[in-house]
């Protein structure tokens, strides 16, 4: 007996029962278009946080006044002591304390209301040095960014991000305008270029004010001493443990702190928040690919049930068919494919459904899916193999029958 | 009993014992019979006589307890699972009371069913279904569903099915049970002509008029076969 005459009468079989091979094509299609989404979904989200991870800046390390724990574990005041200062920026340069960090760039920030014309915004400056463009990588869309010039003679000037250059300006080029904040003048300069990034996030890093510190801590009374970030880069990717561990080190030494439990900073860096970030989702995406793997699961057995039906319903076919000479293998292999057709079937109409899915669900509800080949390759697989599974036992059963037992049965 | 080198069925004081629960009932208590080629046989007896078990051992359907049946030469006794769907295959043709007709296959499908499962090739198959139902006068019909044939036809389709594997004997379990007179004489004159043209038929039933039409009748009683003169005495 060929393969293409069992798998023509298994296929016969499913096209004959049409409405209840469709039910059972249905619960396989459900599991695995949810498994497909599920996943995609998670992997979106993943690839979402990364790339506005990426978008801080490369090799990036961030160092933060306050500390997550402190020694009697107690939760310091995490980003908001005012324990860095702009000496400890400067230590950092030192070439000699720390070869591995190429750029420093320590950052103050106050909110304020800004005024072009008629136009108002509420915004937020920051307090910076020329590094902060190379440290964060980002670049300009128009005019040039604020120098060591600017600093040392402290211009009043500014860079607009460009939400912040689109809401003062509509459209008008900004450079060579003038902004008014806390009652003094500012001249743009510059207009920053979008950082590409997707979050919605209140804080976003298109609407800012980038202004000399110099300028800032005399016009808009940020403090000259302490900074609420330094931004550190590493020379390259490589050295960006020990540009962790030569920041960790210098700090600990200038704050007189003698184990990093009591350190009254936080270094972060790139990698760990993604890993965070990432671990976060993961967890959401096994939780809900478990949540679509057990809908798979109850796929598995309809498809057992509906086969079990089916050897049931057609005894006395079965018993004729091995009255006409067909073997119990043949029996089986017959029960076997159907039901592996079945799977197959309720795996490409999944695929299909997640598909179409992935290109709805984005415009829906705003998530990102990421379809992944292996997610849709391991699904159809799956979707066969529970198929299969779930035939073994019917298939077993119809081929076990007696002929005389299946012809006499009413 | 010797085996005659014409016979096509042979059984040799076989028995069939059914155990069921506890208790162990003997449907079959010693029956030797021969079956020559070209035989026209009737198996008559009323239910529970045993006529049903002897039909499953001849078919093959079921296997005896003791002594020995030869079919075509193969001895079934030893034969497995597997071995037993050949035999039916290849040796039995069967036309049942119920006909057990696929309705969701045309006539012709019906029809090539046992030889799909001898394994001849698809061009073949099709080409002996149709010959056999034209050999039964349903030529024009041979793309019908059951479900759109009499039951005369439906039953003339079955014995095409049987013939289209060339078997060595046409084994029918009460072929016009469900008949009504018409039909009834539609099948067995089809049966008739079959014999004429040497095909080996058993036909089992229970009724009288029927049984007639064969060229010899045997009797089963209590799981034993009598002689026709000892019913008649």
């Amino acid at each position: 007996m060929r393969f293409s005459q069992t798998l023509q009468v298994a296929l016969e079989a499913v096209r004959l029962n049409r409405m209840r091979s469709l039910l059972t094509v249905l619960g396989i299609m459900i599991g695995i278009a949810s498994v497909i989404l599920t996943v995609g979904l998670g992997l979106g989200a993943q690839k979402q946080v990364k790339d506005e991870i990426a978008a801080l800046g490369s090799n990036l390390l961030i160092v933060s006044p306050g500390s997550t724990t402190s020694s009697s574990g107690v939760r310091g005041g995490f980003g908001t002591a005012t324990t860095l200062t702009r000496a400890d920026a400067e230590a950092l340069t030192d070439s000699t304390v720390a070869p591995s960090i190429s750029a420093v760039a320590p950052v103050a920030s106050a909110s304020e209301s800004l005024a072009a014309g008629s136009t108002t915004w509420t915004s937020t400056v920051y307090a910076i040095t020329p590094d902060w463009l190379t440290v964060r990588s980002r670049s300009l869309t128009s005019g040039r960014f604020i120098t060591t010039s600017d600093l040392s003679q402290q211009n009043k000037v500014v860079v607009l991000g460009s939400d912040t250059a689109e809401e003062l300006f509509s459209g008008q080029s900004p450079v060579g305008q003038s902004v008014t904040i806390n009652g003094g003048s500012f001249t743009v300069i510059g207009v920053m270029a979008s950082s590409g990034s997707t979050s919605t996030s209140s804080t976003s890093d298109d609407d800012m004010v980038l202004m000399p510190w110099t300028t800032a801590s005399a016009a808009v009374g940020t403090s000259a001493t302490t900074v609420s970030t330094i931004y550190l880069q590493a020379r390259d990717q490589d050295a960006l443990s020990s540009a962790y561990q030569e920041a960790d080190a210098a700090l600990l030494t200038r704050h007189k702190v003698g184990t990093g439990d009591d350190a009254d900073f936080t270094i972060t860096s790139q990698q760990s928040l993604v890993s965070t970030a990432t671990s976060t989702d993961r967890t959401m995406t096994i939780l809900l690919g478990g949540v679509a793997a057990i809908s798979l699961v109850v796929g598995g057995i309809g498809v057992m049930n509906i086969m079990l039906v089916s050897v049931s319903e057609r005894i006395r076919e079965i018993g004729l068919r091995k009255a006409l000479g067909a073997k119990p293998a043949v029996i089986r292999s017959q029960f076997l494919v159907e039901a592996g057709a079945l799977g197959l079937a309720g795996g490409l109409l999944g695929l299909a459904i997640a598909a179409l899915g992935s290109w709805l669900l984005p415009k829906m509800i705003g998530q990102p899916v990421t379809l992944a080949w292996w997610a849709a390759v391991g699904s159809l697989v799956v979707a066969v193999g529970v198929g299969l599974a779930a035939g073994v036992y019917p298939a077993g059963r119809a081929a076990k029958l007696a002929p005389i037992d299946a012809l006499r049965r009413e | 009993m010797s085996v005659s080198q014409d016979s096509v069925v042979t059984l040799d004081d076989v028995t069939k014992t059914y155990q069921t629960g506890a208790v162990a009932v003997q449907a079959l208590r010693g029956v030797s019979l021969d079956v020559r080629r070209g035989e026209y046989l009737a198996i008559m007896g009323p239910s529970g006589s045993g006529k049903s078990t002897l039909m499953n051992i001849l078919g093959c359907l079921d296997v005896l307890t003791t002594g020995r049946y030869l079919i075509n030469g193969h001895d079934v006794a030893s034969l497995g699972e597997n071995d037993l769907a050949e035999i039916r295959n290849k040796e039995i043709g069967f036309v049942f009371q119920q006909f057990n007709l696929l309705p969701a296959l045309s006539a012709w499908r019906n029809v090539e069913l046992p030889l799909f499962y001898g394994g001849v090739p698809a061009g073949e198959r099709k080409e002996r279904a149709i010959r056999a139902l034209e050999r039964v006068g349903l030529g024009p019909r041979i793309h019908h569903r059951p479900g759109e044939l009499s039951g005369g036809q439906q039953q003339r389709v079955a014995v095409a099915r049987a013939l289209a594997s060339e078997p060595a004997i046409i084994l029918a379990d009460e072929p016009t049970g469900n008949l009504d007179s018409a039909s009834t004489e539609d099948v067995l004159s089809l049966f008739d002509e079959l014999h004429r043209t040497g095909r080996t038929i058993v036909l089992i039933t229970h009724e009288q008029e029927v049984a007639d039409r064969a060229q010899r009748m045997v009797h089963v009683r209590d799981g034993h076969i009598i002689d026709p003169a000892e019913v008649a005495a």
